[in-house]
């Protein structure tokens, strides 16, 4: 659809920049994306350039790599030892390192880590090879907990005994609830992450609006998107004014996917989840239902290492707001992507990679 | 991680189907979009398709950028 490419247009984005400096807010205001997609697109196209100097961006908890604990990575690097087992999982999450290892690191010892773009794919794998007893990593946001939901339901109806599930689904709301109560770092509005709210729906992020008086705008992925979820911000700001507003009406439905909502329903319950920076958010993670635990790879008994984090990684404070990457002493010395101390300079969607690759010299020192 | 991409629905078949970008082409999932029909725009993600894309919705939002563009200028 050659229409999807004008959403990409220099022009476009300026123009839009443009109408953002002529409101002229009269205050600087802050405003956080929670959607590592988003963080990377905002460096990759530069768009805090155009930017008027009232106008700062803040990358909150939005990349699912980045706000797991090391303790995830441990327990997977523990079963990655066990003779019969395959790891299957998301590519960006082999580099993270771990207390002491990352997955990465005992795939070179020989431990057999698999990297798959679709569950599904995995779930064929397992099928092909009944030997080995499959453990997916389910790591994501509400997103990928849907695909996850769907291939387990479809593991579970072909009575596929091979493949099991770790998981460290999270979901989006309580996070951002858990950020606004803390009240440890000031947020004028949120862009809201597209892709969780393709499934979601909006109402469930309404209460930012409701409870806690802060605008919001659901956006898309492509620059004139960011630009225009921002313009919408500014005019909400501006008007002295807080919705949960859709720039992203091509794909986002405000009730979301029912199918998608009924299989995460169907096939997981609310548990309490660690969060890198936050420590546990009540019911913000899920879990495999009780009736389905001889998939849960939580039931293979394993000694796992006891947790270590690095000392000087600030990737906690990196997430929730408070510091830029460029104020950790690790960053762009001795943590860069090439040899990534923290989980945010792993993922290409971590905000300390996102700066690294992008940008300019002035946010890097 | 919630990376998803539009790509073309080419061929259907009940729960699963063949999309398209670019000339790649692979497997997707029609699962969780029971709806979708040949030629649709599916958002794909992990190998599902969470979303059709509606594209008098990208049509209207790309209008309105244009009148954005013509009161900047």
């Amino acid at each position: 659809m050659k229409a999807l490419s004008r959403f990409r247009d220099a022009d476009t984005v300026h123009h839009i920049a443009t109408e953002i400096r002529r409101l002229a807010l009269d205050r600087p205001v802050r405003f956080m994306e929670v959607c590592g997609g988003h963080t990377a697109v905002i460096y990759r196209s530069a768009l805090t350039d155009l930017l008027p100097e009232e106008v700062q961006l803040l990358s909150g908890p939005g990349c699912p790599v980045c706000v797991t604990g090391n303790d995830f990575i441990d327990q997977a690097v523990a079963l990655a030892e066990l003779p019969e087992i395959t790891i299957a999982t998301f590519g960006d999450l082999v580099r993270v390192p771990g207390s002491t290892r990352s997955l990465t690191d005992v795939r070179a010892c020989g431990c057999d880590i698999q990297v798959f773009y679709s569950p599904m794919d995995a779930l064929t794998w397992a099928l092909k090879h009944p030997d080995r007893t499959v453990v997916f990593l389910g790591l994501g946001f509400e997103t990928t907990a849907c695909t996850l939901a769907a291939t387990l339901a479809e593991c579970v109806r072909s009575e596929i005994h091979n493949f099991r599930f770790l998981s460290s689904l999270k979901t989006m709301p309580p996070a951002l609830r858990a950020l606004l109560s803390s009240q440890k770092v000031a947020i004028d509005g949120f862009i809201l992450p597209g892709h969780v709210i393709t499934v979601t729906g909006l109402e469930v992020f309404q209460f930012i609006a409701r409870e806690f008086s802060i605008p919001s705008v659901v956006s898309g992925f492509e620059p004139s998107d960011l630009m225009e979820a921002l313009l919408m911000l500014c005019r909400q700001i501006k008007q002295d004014h807080a919705e949960v507003e859709n720039q992203y009406r091509r794909v986002v439905r405000y009730t979301g996917n029912p199918q998608a909502q009924a299989l995460i329903e169907k096939m997981f319950e609310p548990c309490d989840m660690q969060w890198r920076g936050f420590g546990a958010i009540p019911l913000s993670g899920l879990k495999l239902r009780p009736q389905f635990s001889c998939w849960d790879a939580e039931n293979i008994p394993v000694e796992v290492e006891p947790t270590r984090e690095h000392p000087g990684c600030r990737c906690g404070e990196v997430l929730c707001g408070i510091i830029h990457p460029s104020e950790c002493t690790l960053f762009g010395s001795v943590c860069t992507p090439e040899t990534p101390l923290g989980a945010c300079m792993v993922s290409a969607e971590g905000a300390c990679a996102a700066v690294y690759h992008f940008a300019p010299l002035s946010e890097k020192v | 991680m919630c990376l998803a991409i539009p790509m073309r629905l080419l061929e259907h078949d009940g729960q699963s189907g063949i999309v398209e970008i670019g000339g790649a082409r692979r497997e997707v999932m029609l699962t969780l979009t029971p709806d979708a029909r040949i030629n649709d725009y599916l958002i794909v993600h992990a190998g599902y398709a969470l979303e059709i894309l509606d594209e008098d919705e990208a049509e209207r939002t790309l209008a309105l950028l244009r009148e954005i563009e013509k009161y900047g200028s």
